[in-house]
């Protein structure tokens, strides 16, 4: 694949380095002199000295042909117009972009990115699962349904222990398709399945339900 | 009418000004507040620090209830991104943005985005001038 990466600070370097290990085709447009230098000398000749939010620097590293432009610069306004002109100039198929402000994951989607990357959110949700008393864990977010992935676990003591889930009221619309039991395979629970202390109970449900659903799973 | 202008700078203030005086109630946004400086001094608008592209602080600005957005700060994509915010999110009647790139100004004309160059007009000035 041809993959042009806008940004050749820290993360446009790293990922451009790893993307070239997969053997890719890789290009980064980046403004600053030392930074191309820097990349040029440690990678190969790789790195393009513009504005990847200029049509014309675009045209010029042929991104007409590109199959994907990751803007990864540290300006979320910056990384928007990137990937705009490329999609809609230059009709690259998939464009990402890495965005500071968690508000905009929104806002991008209806402007026309097709990917955002969060840094602050990547770091949180990382920092979560960390946490061994966090009550509930987002393990995916299905965007376009309004929908996501959670897991909670069951503590110690909850008031929830020995209930079936058919006992247990929760939020409207969320399933629960499977149930992980300490050294035990996992299973699809039914609606007599007992809950368990320690078990990891994986849910769908809509992410205003999430308060409701953690306090129906662990009681209180 | 309502308007936001986003950008307290030469242009900014100025727009800020003249709108101000035709009796046109005017909401001045900028990042720096040392900027409202140049809002002349019998100006009876509001000016509010925040930044255009943050739909939290546009919506301190009343956004909901313009009738017209204008992005001047000095940042082409800022202003552009700040457009599209109220234009597609907020629905603003009358956007405008200034855009000094003129390919990019191009592009975003044809998406619908409403702009003008200061690069192209007063290249374009500047030539009619010396010719005549």
């Amino acid at each position: 694949m041809y993959i042009i990466i806008v940004g050749g600070g820290r993360v446009g370097y790293y990922l451009a380095k790893s993307l070239l290990d997969e053997g890719h085709e890789i290009l980064i447009i980046e403004k600053d002199a030392d930074f191309c230098e820097t990349i040029n000398d440690e990678l190969g000749s790789i790195c393009y000295r513009g504005d990847g939010c200029e049509a014309s620097t675009l045209a010029q590293v042929g991104t007409g042909r590109a199959d994907m432009l990751v803007a990864v610069t540290g300006d979320d306004a910056d990384n928007l117009i990137a990937c705009q002109v490329a999609k809609h100039k230059f009709k690259v198929p998939r464009t990402i972009a890495r965005i500071r402000n968690p508000k905009n994951e929104v806002l991008f989607k209806k402007l026309g990115v097709d990917v955002t990357i969060s840094s602050t959110n990547v770091i949180l949700e990382q920092i979560a699962e960390e946490v061994p008393t966090h009550p509930l864990i987002h393990l995916h977010e299905i965007r376009d349904k309004g929908l996501e992935i959670v897991e909670v676990k069951i503590p110690q003591g909850a008031s929830t222990i020995g209930k079936a889930l058919k006992d247990i009221a929760l939020p409207q619309g969320t399933i629960i398709p499977l149930l992980i039991r300490k050294s035990q395979k996992p299973m699809v629970p039914n609606p007599n399945t007992i809950l368990m202390a320690e078990d990891q109970v994986v849910a769908v449900t809509d992410p205003k339900a999430e308060d409701t659903l953690r306090k129906a799973l662990r009681g209180g | 009418m309502k308007v936001i202008i986003m950008g307290c700078g030469r242009v900014g203030a100025r727009l800020a000004g003249l709108l101000d005086t035709s009796g046109h109630s005017v909401t001045v946004l900028d990042t720096d507040s040392y900027s409202f400086r140049r809002l002349p001094s019998g100006f009876k608008g509001k000016a509010l620090v925040g930044n255009g592209i943050d739909e939290e602080a546009l919506k301190r600005a009343g956004i909901e209830q313009v009738d017209a957005f204008v992005a001047v700060t000095q940042g082409d994509n800022r202003n552009i991104m700040a457009a599209q915010i109220a234009k597609h999110i907020f629905g603003v009647k009358r956007v405008i943005c200034r855009i000094y790139d003129p390919l990019r100004q191009e592009l975003y004309d044809g998406l619908g985005i409403e702009s003008l160059s200061p690069t192209t007009i007063f290249a374009d000035l500047l030539k009619k001038k010396l010719e005549s």
